[in-house]
């Protein structure tokens, strides 16, 4: 024997190249055009609040694990990256930086390493520190600095409203849609993102240019987008058409408040969404609807983060009741097998 | 659109380096060290004593019962030791060592038969000999064949499927056999078919064999019973049950066979070894292996005696190459890694395959980031990450509740695993613990 160690192990001998920080690092570069946009249109804030994000985060989880588990420390996965980014991305950009760490600290040490880290979370950690933010402060949550003009001053940042937001403070004012179009952006500069929001939620065209790269990458699948989206169009759509003075049109919904980054980043969040098709498709329609409702009825203009998180919660569930078609488990094959 | 089977499958990198590979002949070893435990059911029986003489062909061991079968001495010569040596699944079972006897010329001249296209025999006969000579198995799963042809006469049988898949990556036996013996696969289909009264025969070939797919459309221009069909290239499509899918549509149901759904599956090289019983009375003593590997010297394929130790087949290839760390029996998705190459080549030995360092070794387990992928390439509709943390919690029942035991071991899930995850280890070790908890209860 030539070698001195030959090794024997079970079969598969062989592995595709495919890695998880492959995986972590395609939803990074998925997330760079929607970062650029940002930073055209909030300027330095932008990039504040998102490199406090990532750097808490990723502090956060190293501290975490090296001084209060005692673990091994993971932090080079890219996932405390991803959430540092998605975070900052659901953030407005004038937001006070000691804001933006709680929201990190909430984010990892509460939705991420209390459940026992990456893998095992159940909810969404941007998106739990997000909401906590919001929930917790919510004038600084909701002002937003105005596009373009204001992208070279921090501090004088005039800030004003989203456009669900104006939607929903009009029509609760008595006003009709027809009236309120006008304060609206145009469509266009809904699609292209020179728009008030949080940060990277704005440009749908960056966006979807990131989820056509998750999905050639096949990183995710296009089940979770296109039926969420297709969910609140088809909702939107019934409402509008009913009675278009009294609700906007499903453009406008599908355009602002987060539709497209939940539909492509958040709610496809490999850990917390759904492992078969069918059921992610269950899980994608019920954050659409869960959108809808909230945006129509409730208090809250926006509503995908609640919408996600609440179908998050319900993903142990539809794991569990809608599981892949077993081989030979047919109508045909049962009768045969009597 | 080619065919293929609908639920999940993979496709690694093929690496079929000997598919230009003539089958070379390999000189008869001066010992053969033949298992009697080559086929899936009960080893056969011993029937010779040490200091025996025994001819090529001659009955060494005999079946054992209902499913097992009779072996042959692949060499004239002598008994010398009834021992028992590690053979490649890595436990020591009992072997028939013969010397070779050198003065025997036949024992190293290619026994080539003229082609025989007619077909003598009686149903009764064809079955017969297929029994009496040792068939199994030949793409790995070495099941006796004649088992098969014992079929309840109130099933309808339609169709014979002869899988010429050869899915797995670096394997070309098949595809090689197919090039080289195709008039006699075809003599063989129609023997099984005329001792089955099968009406239909389909031949199924992976579309990475182009070759083999034109001469047997060729062949069969005028023979509409025989249908040859093109598949996808996809893993693990050799499967008997995925191949059936592929082909018709079909699905064998859980727990069942191919023959509830009316279908008999062999492979071409059990399909070869048939036409060699029934015609020419030759019984399964020698197989086609491939061994192959990127570091190897000379990739080959070989006509090989059963019980020739694969450091014979290894020497011939160019020697285990420097930075040798695996050797495999079998394919790199489904083959036994073995300790040594002192290990005979059996009636199951598809392939011998060398994988050097970077490909050896396993990377380090990280934790499951729930993506999925493994439940979409598994070919049996099963959950691995599930299967596997139940079979990591000693949740036996639960895991069967959840189709464990359906699992084909095909290993796409721990191929794809981002992660790493030694999925089809811990699902083997529940399959493993269930057969244990149910035999003892």
């Amino acid at each position: 024997m030539s070698s001195p160690t030959i090794i024997v192990s079970a079969s598969p001998h062989i592995h595709s190249d495919r890695t998880s920080k492959r995986i972590m690092y395609d939803v990074i570069i998925a997330l760079i055009p929607a970062f650029l946009v940002s930073i055209y249109v909030f300027g330095i804030g932008a990039l504040i609040v998102t490199s406090v994000a990532i750097i808490s985060c990723i502090l956060f989880e190293y501290l975490i694990q090296k001084f209060l588990l005692k673990s091994a420390v993971t932090i080079t996965d890219g996932s405390a990256l991803i959430t540092g980014i998605l975070l900052a991305f659901n953030l407005p950009s004038n937001l006070p930086i000691w804001m933006v760490i709680v929201g990190s600290l909430v984010a990892i040490g509460i939705a991420k390493m209390s459940f026992g880290g990456l893998g095992f979370n159940i909810f969404n950690p941007a998106l739990v520190g997000r909401v906590f933010l919001l929930i917790s402060f919510p004038v600084q949550m909701t002002s937003w600095p105005t596009a373009i003009e204001n992208n070279t001053t921090l501090a004088d940042a005039v800030t004003g409203a989203t456009p669900l937001a104006i939607i929903k403070d009009g029509l609760m004012a008595g006003e009709t849609m027809t009236n309120l179009s006008a304060k609206l952006p145009s469509i266009m500069e809904l699609f292209l993102g020179i728009t008030g929001g949080s940060l990277g939620e704005m440009s749908a065209l960056a966006l979807l240019l990131g989820g056509l790269y998750l999905l050639i990458r096949k990183v995710i699948t296009w089940h979770i987008p296109v039926t969420m989206l297709g969910t609140m169009a088809i909702m939107t759509g019934i409402f509008w058409l009913i009675n278009p003075a009294a609700y906007a049109n499903p453009m406008i919904h599908i355009l602002t408040g987060g539709a497209i980054i939940g539909a492509f980043f958040m709610a496809t969040d490999l850990v917390t969404s759904p492992m078969t098709h069918k059921g992610m498709i269950i899980f994608a329609v019920g954050i659409g609807l869960i959108t809808v409702v909230i945006r129509l009825f409730g208090a809250y203009p926006e509503g995908v983060s609640f919408a996600i998180l609440i179908m998050n919660a319900l993903v142990p569930l539809i794991n569990k009741n809608f599981k892949p078609r077993r081989f030979g488990a047919t109508i045909y094959s049962k009768i045969v097998s009597k | 659109m080619l065919k293929t089977f609908q639920l999940g499958g993979i496709h690694p990198p093929e690496n079929k380096l000997t598919a230009d590979k003539p089958i070379k002949r390999l000189p008869v070893p001066k010992v053969v060290y033949v298992p009697i435990a080559q086929h899936i059911g009960i080893p056969s029986t011993i029937i010779v004593a040490v200091k025996d003489s025994v001819q090529i062909g001659q009955v060494i061991a005999k079946s054992g019962g209902f499913v097992s079968s009779n072996i042959h001495s692949p060499v004239a010569g002598v008994v010398t030791k009834l021992d028992k040596m590690v053979d490649t699944s890595g436990y020591k079972k009992q072997c028939i060592v013969i010397r070779t006897d050198e003065k025997n010329l036949s024992n190293f001249e290619e026994i080539t038969y003229p082609l025989k296209t007619n077909i003598e025999l009686s149903s009764e006969e064809i079955l017969q000999r297929i029994s009496d000579f040792g068939i199994v198995g030949l793409g790995g799963a070495t099941f006796p064949s004649h088992v098969k042809h014992y079929i309840n006469p109130a099933k309808k049988i339609d169709y014979l499927i002869v899988n010429g898949v050869e899915c797995e990556p670096y394997l070309t036996a098949d595809h090689r056999l197919m090039l080289e013996k195709s008039q006699e696969i075809i003599i063989g289909i129609k023997i099984l078919m005329s001792a089955l009264q099968l009406k239909n025969a389909i031949i199924g070939i992976e579309n990475n064999k182009k070759d083999a797919i034109a001469l047997f459309k060729n062949l069969t221009l005028n023979e509409p019973k025989i249908l040859v069909a093109a598949l996808a290239v996809k893993y693990p499509q050799g499967s008997e049950k995925q191949l059936v899918s592929a082909l018709l549509k079909k699905e064998v149901p859980k727990n069942g066979l191919p023959l509830d759904i009316g279908v008999i599956v062999h492979n071409v090289g059990t399909i070869f070894a048939i036409y060699e019983a029934v015609q020419h009375q030759k019984p399964l003593t020698e197989r086609v292996v491939t061994v192959t590997g990127k570091n190897l010297k000379n990739p080959s394929n070989y006509w090989v005696k059963i019980g020739t130790p694969i450091s014979d087949l290894i020497k011939d290839a160019g020697g285990l190459p420097d930075g040798t760390r695996k050797i495999i029996n079998g394919g790199p998705m489904m083959g036994k890694a073995i300790k040594n190459t002192e290990v005979p080549i059996t009636k199951g030995t598809s392939g011998i395959l060398i994988i050097a360092e970077e490909e050896a070794s396993r990377n380090k387990v990280e934790n499951c980031i729930r993506c999925s992928e493994c439940v979409f390439v598994c070919p049996m509709g099963l959950e691995p990450h599930l299967l596997m943390s139940l079979a990591e919690r000693a949740l036996f029942e639960r895991a069967f509740e959840e189709d464990i035991k359906t699992c084909i071991e095909c290993g796409s899930c721990s191929y794809v695993c981002p992660s790493n995850r030694p999925l089809l280890d811990y699902i083997r070790f529940g399959k493993n613990s269930i057969q244990k908890l149910s035999l003892s209860q």
